[in-house]
């Protein structure tokens, strides 16, 4: 049995800045697990930039982003270990470990990060009919073919999905040689950013088909095209519309799961919204010492909120690992009311809390020109404004433990329509 | 010359294999894809029926309860997944509940062992995920769940052990009557045999056609299904059908071998034997139906939908003859269900039909055992220690859904049916069998393939010809044409 | 001439709507936009737009067959699919260290391709 003051699950983005974050505050004994054959995660397929403005105060491409954190990881002479897998977590935290190199490995953790990260959707989740040909590849399994091992997944594209690595790879795709000829997106406006949308697709002319989906999948051994058709309001295609579109390839970014078959082993409670876990203002799930961050949290629109909430959690760990439990003060329930998805995190206990506390939220539809309205109980603690909100864009909101001891023992966050 | 040429390896042609493999016979097993198991046999309900269906006389009478017994001792020799966890026909009203008794006297009649007809409170006992409006049931312990791909892959493996010989990608496009011997064509390749078995699946009226004057028209019907997450794995303790009606036998449900759960058929005369796929009014069908058997299922949790062809025939019974007078040409025809539960009576069946022509020797050693690929993830603690320390691959976890590891996707690879597919590995060693159905494994399956089959990552297929997975980028690319880029 | 032009300086993406006028004090009229940086974007987006490629080169002798790379600052929007043809002559061997020039001046843009990340060299 191996002893580690705290064991981090997943050498990405989160994995990293919680690692380097609990270091930082003292902890010599550390470990990071990663799966796959470098650090850095996710990022690593990522070469387009927009990472770091928040953090950084610049613009970086995801490999540069991620070899600033290894560098400092590595700088730090923090243990990791590559290509092992964990196989289990208990709730006492001992871990299994296995790998080529070390064989199987029994683990003992006083605290533990989950930092997993998420997977896409699969076109099984989404259950579009028809065949089941080659050339229908996840946005990131074709993003990885691409970026990293030099293939092509083939050159005439669809993309269903209008999400940030949807667009990201139809501009990939045009640069590598191929045509892409259409985004089709179920929702009537695009789950990603706006520049991805200029950037990604207009400068290259490619349609973005708001309100459709793709209806049919066609081809027996190699897949021949799709069959896309406008939806109604209740998301029914329309069948009047339907077209079809010849293509070899069908790229889905149909979304990402928040990865928590561990956490689910571990007897970690879930949110079902999130996909993640449910977590207090340390970032610590419903298993004392046990800690959540980054996508497989939930899932983050940018990188920079991922260092920045996984750092919190470095932090918190940290804290669990050196100081004794303290006791007393109110435990405060976060609710997500009309127009707010989900908020994180799910409960806030006051005496844990410095001065303020950064919740992160999503909202459900896009909106212009609202309040964000907080609230403790019924009494207001603070009024924003808000100019545009989007389900794709994650919003973060700083709040002052005393506003929040002021109140009850909720705390909302809702939409509230029509200006002041 | 070989003595016998089997036509098609799916299970049927596989068990007939395996089965003739314990004579001293040459043989030869004839498949036109590149993997055995590519037809039915991979798409199909995965279930050994107890026998209480067939009309008493019929073939698939006799044969499905007899079948079903002999696969306890079957599944041991060969490794393969299978469990007798019973089946429920369910009733909701007292009309329903007559169908039972007749299901259960003509269960007695085929010799389905143990039939009992049950209350709804033990219904409900044994299946408190069930639809309260349960009147009663039909129990049929002896109903089992099998891995059917796992068992032809396995069957062809065992008998290439005991001396068959497999030829992948030989499709039968003629055959011709010699003097006393057939000769079996694709296209300018041919090979010889004194005896024919067509165990071709929906093409066997092709088959049959190329030698006899049809007599047989195989029109598939097409079967949709759809797979959920082991999370749903539980839902059900046994198989569930529902009491057929005059509006169809109504969708089934049941925890696969591997833990998923999985609900279906559709059921859909087509015109076409070329498979179509799923469609969007099968998947609605099945929302609609599977309500019926619990009201609150988690669609959500689905992992995959497919289809599968059966080999219907107008007499709805198995075909299973010599045509001709001493033609050594055996046609097994018409294989729609229960033909996996009734595999292992069917090949008997043929033995029996091939002895009665030529009077078969039985060799003095066959060897009945076929050792599984070693799941890494089943093992104890110790045991995966040592497998480790022996092949340092075991510890190499590729699959992170189902915590498959390189070892033993290189076992399924370097088999004596290895795979050679992407496809043909999930069906051996199971990787992208789980949620995200490969997203992260497949392209270090596909390494994998490359490396241990030494061809290059654009040969690598999904599964048949003609599904290739990946192109050369376009500097590289001499195809690559500049149109509409 | 009118155009219309999304404007990416902040996640709001204004429909900015641009007119060249043919004569008077100011080149364009400018509408939609809902602050300075949307007239800003919209004229260099009119006169000279301009982006950030971020592509990969082929490289030999490490773990991965492509590195990443991009322009060390903008060029020419017009000028994206020639770059990309000067980055698909090269190749690259292992090791590599971030920031590495992989084309001086591309194109005589003025700027740099430079590696996006390290790449190490396979150990033998």
């Amino acid at each position: 049995m191996y002893n580690y003051d705290i064991v981090v699950v997943g050498g990405g983005p989160a994995g990293l800045a919680a690692a380097i974050e609990a270091r930082k505050n003292g902890v010599r004994n550390i470990l990071v697990v990663e799966r796959d054959r470098e650090l850095g995660g996710i990022l690593n397929q990522c070469i387009h930039n927009g990472f770091g403005l928040h953090i950084f105060k610049e613009e970086l491409t995801g490999p540069e982003y991620a070899e600033r954190f290894i560098d400092e990881f590595h700088r730090l002479e923090i243990e990791y270990k590559l290509d092992t897998m964990v196989l289990n977590i208990t709730e006492d935290k001992t871990m299994k470990l296995v790998s080529s190199e070390y064989g199987l490995m029994h683990v003992k953790a006083k605290a533990i990060i989950l930092a997993m990260g998420c997977r896409e959707r699969t076109r099984g989740a989404i259950n579009i009919p028809g065949t089941r040909p080659a050339g229908i590849f996840s946005a990131g399994t074709a993003q990885r073919f691409v970026n990293m091992e030099g293939y092509m997944p083939g050159k005439k594209v669809v993309i269903l999905g209008s999400g940030d690595i949807g667009l990201i790879m139809a501009r990939t795709m045009v640069w590598e040689g191929a045509k892409v000829s259409a985004v089709v997106e179920l929702m009537p406006y695009s789950g990603g950013l706006t520049r991805n949308i200029v950037q990604c697709l207009e400068d290259f002319d490619i349609p973005l088909l708001l309100n459709h989906t793709i209806i049919n999948i066609k081809g027996d051994e190699r897949l021949e095209g799709v069959t896309v058709a406008e939806v109604d309001s209740s998301k029914k295609a329309i069948k009047s519309t339907e077209k079809f579109f010849e293509c070899d390839t069908l790229l889905l970014s149909v979304g990402l799961i928040p990865e928590n078959e561990l956490s689910i082993n571990a007897g970690i409670e879930l949110d079902r919204k999130t996909g993640g876990a449910v977590v207090n203002e340390s970032m610590e799930t419903s298993v004392a010492g046990i800690f959540a961050c980054g996508n497989v949290l939930h899932v983050h629109d940018l990188v920079d909120w991922v260092t920045e909430e996984s750092r919190k959690t470095g932090k918190s760990a940290a804290k669990y690992v050196y100081e004794q439990p303290s006791e007393g003060g109110r435990t405060i329930e976060t609710i997500a009311e009309e127009g707010i998805s989900y908020i994180v995190p799910h409960e806030i206990r006051t005496k844990k809390v410095e001065d303020k506390i950064d919740i992160y939220l999503r909202v459900d539809n896009i909106y212009e020109d609202v309040i964000l309205l907080i609230k403790t109980d019924s009494k207001i603690i603070k009024r924003i404004k808000k100019k545009h909100l989007a389900p794709g864009e994650m919003e973060s909101v700083s709040i002052s433990i005393e506003d929040i001891i002021s109140g009850g023992a909720k705390l909302t966050v809702e939409i509230e329509k029509g200006g002041q | 010359m070989f003595d016998i040429a089997i036509i098609g390896a799916g299970i049927i042609g596989t068990m007939i294999s395996r089965e003739l493999s314990k004579y001293k016979l040459d043989i030869i097993l004839l498949e036109k894809d590149n993997d055995v198991a590519n037809g039915a046999t991979k798409a199909n309900s995965a279930i050994i029926h107890a026998g209480y269906d067939a009309l008493p006389n019929t073939i698939k009478a006799k044969t499905n309860a007899e079948g079903n017994a002999m696969f306890d001792q079957l599944c041991v020799d060969l490794s393969v997944p299978f469990s007798r966890i019973g089946s429920l026909v369910v009733a909701k009203c007292e009309e329903e509940k007559k169908v039972l008794t007749e299901l259960y006297e003509r269960g007695k009649k085929n010799g389905v062992p143990n039939l009992k007809i049950l209350e709804k409170e033990e219904v409900l006992q044994m299946e408190p995920s069930l639809t309260n409006k349960v009147a009663g049931a039909l129990f049929a312990p002896s109903a089992g769940i099998i891995g059917p791909w796992e068992l032809a892959i396995a069957l062809a493996e065992n008998a290439i052990e005991n001396g068959v010989e497999l030829k992948l990608n030989y499709e039968v496009k003629n055959i011709t009557k010699e003097k006393d011997y057939y000769k079996i064509y694709c296209d300018e390749d041919y090979l010889e045999a004194k005896y024919v078995i067509n165990c071709a699946g929906i093409y066997a009226d092709k088959i049959n056609n190329m030698i006899n004057s049809p007599y047989f028209e195989i029109m598939p019907d097409t079967g949709e299904y759809q797979l959920y997450d082991k999370s749903v794995g539980k839902l059900f303790n046994s198989i569930i059908f529902q009491c057929p009606t005059d509006k169809g036998k109504g969708v089934l449900a049941l925890s696969t071998v591997h833990g998923n759960f999985m609900i279906g058929p559709t059921s859909e005369r087509v015109k076409s034997k070329e498979n179509k796929g799923t469609t969007r009014r099968g998947k609605d069908f099945l929302k609609e139906n599977i309500r019926d058997l619990c009201e609150e299922f988690p669609y959500s949790k689905i992992i995959t939908a497919f289809t599968g062809l059966r080999a219907k025939v107008i007499s709805e019974d198995f075909i299973i003859e010599e045509t001709g007078n001493s033609s050594g040409f055996i046609n097994v025809a018409g294989i729609d269900s229960p033909g996996l539960s009734a595999s292992p009576a069917i090949a008997k069946m043929v033995v029996n039909i091939l002895n009665n022509i030529a009077s078969l020797e039985k060799k003095e050693k066959f060897n009945e055992k076929r050792k599984a690929i070693t799941q890494f993830i089943t093992l104890s603690d110790d045991e995966k220690s040592e497998l480790i320390k022996k092949d340092k691959r075991y510890g190499k976890i590729i699959c992170r859904c189902e915590n498959i590891t390189e070892g033993e996707i290189v076992d399924s690879i370097k088999r004596s049916v290895g795979a050679t597919t992407v496809d043909g590995v999930k069906r051996r060693a199971r990787p992208g069998s789980g949620r995200c159905q490969g997203g992260f494994c497949s392209p270090r399956v596909m390494e994998i393939l490359t490396r241990e089959l030494n061809v290059g990552m654009y040969e690598i297929l999904k599964s048949n010809k003609g599904s290739y997975n990946l192109i050369k980028r376009k500097v590289e690319n001499e195809n690559w044409s500049g149109e509409n880029v | 001439m009118r155009q219309t032009i999304t404007c990416i300086a902040c996640p709001l993406g204004c429909r900015v709507e641009v007119e060249e006028k043919s004569q008077g004090e100011k080149k364009y009229l400018i509408s939609g936009h809902k602050c300075i940086r949307g007239e800003k974007y919209a004229i260099e987006e009119i006169t000279n737009p301009t982006r950030v490629l971020t592509y990969t080169v082929k490289i030999r002798n490490a773990n991965l067959s492509r590195l990443p790379i991009k322009t060390d600052g903008v060029i020419a929007k017009g000028l994206l699919f020639s770059c990309i043809e000067e980055i698909d002559k090269i190749e690259l061997q292992a090791p590599i260290r971030i920031g590495d020039v992989i084309i001086e001046n591309v194109l005589n843009t003025g700027v740099d391709i430079v590696a996006s990340r390290s790449m190490n060299a396979i150990k033998i």
